[in-house]
C-alpha cells in the first residue's frame, strides 16, 4: 500500500516527462494570445478559467477572426467535451470521495494526467487513497501550465515560429499511446479515431474531437463483440 | 464582452470534466459500456495526434514529404522500443528540426 505523499509524488512524476511538450505549448499558447492583440490579463486569465490548451488558443483566434462570441464558446464546450469521457473512465476510481472532493479533483482532469493517472489506477485498483496521484499529476500540468502561459505572455514574438512547437502536442499523445500498437484492438481502435479526425476536420465548431471518440468507440463495442 | 464570454466558456469546461464524475452515478452505466471505457485513451488521443500531423495551421492536408510525417516516424519508433515519454517527444522534435533546418526540407 502506497502513503498519500508516494501517491502524490508517482502522479506528479507521471506526468514529468510531458512538460518536454507542455510547456512549448503553452508558451505558444500565451505568445498567440499577445500577438492576437489581446490584453495579457485577459490572456492569462483564461489558463485559470478554462484551462484547456487547445481551446484556448481556438477561442481567442475565433474572436479575433470576427466570429461571435457564441460560436467562440460553443467551440471550447465542444473541444472540451472530451472530459466527459476522461471523467466517464475516472468515475471508476473517485467514487469513494466526498461530493465536495468530487467538485475538487475535477478541476484537474487533463489529457496528460487523465491518461497517466488512469495508467497507474488500472494497475493499483485496490490503493485507498489512488486520487492523490491524480492530484499529483493534474496539480503539476496546471502550475506547469501556468507558468508557461505566463512566459509566453511575457515572450511574446520572441517565440520563434519557425520552430513549430506546436508540433510537440502530437508528440506527447504519441508518447501515451504508442505502447497500445502491441494491441490489435486497441490499434484498430486508433487507426478509425485518426482516419476519422481527418475525414471530419472541417465539421463546425471543431467538433471532430468529439465525433472521431464516438465512432472509435462504436468499433471498439464491435471489436469486443468479436472477441467473445 | 471577451470576458463574459471565457467565464461561460469556463463554467461550460468546468463542467465537462465534473459531470461524470460527480453528477453521473456510476452504477447507471452497463457492464458493456464500462469494458468499451478501456478504449478511451486509443479512442480520443489520435484525434490529436492526426490532425497535429497532417493538418497544417491553415487548415490543409500536407504533402507527403512534409519533414512532420518523418519526425512521427521517428517519435513512434523511438517511443516503440525505448518506452520512453521524453526520447518519444525531443527524438520527434529534434528530427522535425534537423530535417527543417538542417536539411531545408
Amino acid at each position: 500500500m502506497f502513503t498519500k505523499k508516494q501517491l502524490l509524488t508517482k502522479g506528479l512524476l507521471s506526468v514529468a516527462p510531458h512538460m518536454f511538450s507542455v510547456i512549448p505549448f503553452g508558451i505558444v499558447c500565451g505568445a498567440i494570445g499577445i500577438e492576437l492583440g489581446f490584453s495579457p490579463v485577459l490572456v492569462y486569465a483564461m489558463s485559470i478559467i478554462i484551462f484547456g490548451g487547445a481551446s484556448q488558443i481556438v477561442f481567442l483566434q475565433l474572436l479575433s477572426g470576427g466570429a461571435s462570441a457564441l460560436i467562440a464558446v460553443t467551440s471550447v464546450g465542444v473541444i472540451n467535451s472530451r472530459h466527459l469521457l476522461y471523467g466517464a473512465v475516472l468515475s471508476e476510481y473517485l467514487e469513494k470521495l466526498s461530493f465536495i472532493k468530487k467538485l475538487l479533483i475535477s478541476y484537474l482532469v487533463v489529457d496528460q494526467g487523465f491518461a497517466e493517472s488512469n495508467k497507474f489506477f488500472q494497475k493499483n485498483k485496490n490503493e485507498p487513497y489512488l486520487h492523490y496521484h491524480l492530484l499529483g499529476s493534474g496539480g503539476t500540468l496546471w502550475i506547469c501550465w501556468q507558468l508557461a502561459t505566463l512566459s509566453g505572455i511575457i515572450l511574446g514574438s520572441f517565440v520563434p515560429e519557425e520552430l513549430g512547437l506546436k508540433f510537440a502536442v502530437p508528440l506527447t499523445f504519441i508518447a501515451i499511446v504508442v505502447q497500445d500498437l502491441k494491441k490489435l484492438d486497441h490499434v484498430i481502435v486508433m487507426i478509425t479515431c485518426g482516419l476519422s479526425s481527418l475525414l471530419f476536420f472541417d465539421a463546425p465548431f471543431k467538433s471532430y474531437i468529439i465525433i472521431s471518440p464516438i465512432i472509435a468507440l462504436f468499433v471498439a463495442a464491435l471489436v469486443l463483440r468479436l472477441k467473445k | 464582452m471577451t470576458w463574459l464570454s471565457i467565464i461561460i466558456a469556463g463554467i461550460i469546461t468546468y463542467f465537462t470534466r465534473m459531470t461524470m464524475v460527480a453528477l453521473v452515478d456510476r452504477d447507471l452505466l452497463g457492464e458493456k459500456v464500462k469494458a468499451v471505457l478501456a478504449y478511451v485513451p486509443s479512442a480520443v488521443f489520435p484525434a490529436i495526434i492526426f490532425p497535429g500531423i497532417f493538418i497544417n495551421d491553415y487548415g490543409d492536408f500536407i504533402e507527403v514529404n512534409d519533414p512532420k510525417i518523418f519526425a512521427a516516424i521517428v517519435a513512434i519508433v523511438v517511443g516503440y522500443f525505448s518506452k520512453n515519454v521524453i526520447a518519444t517527444i525531443l527524438s520527434g522534435l529534434f528530427s522535425y528540426w534537423m530535417l527543417i533546418f538542417v536539411f531545408n526540407f
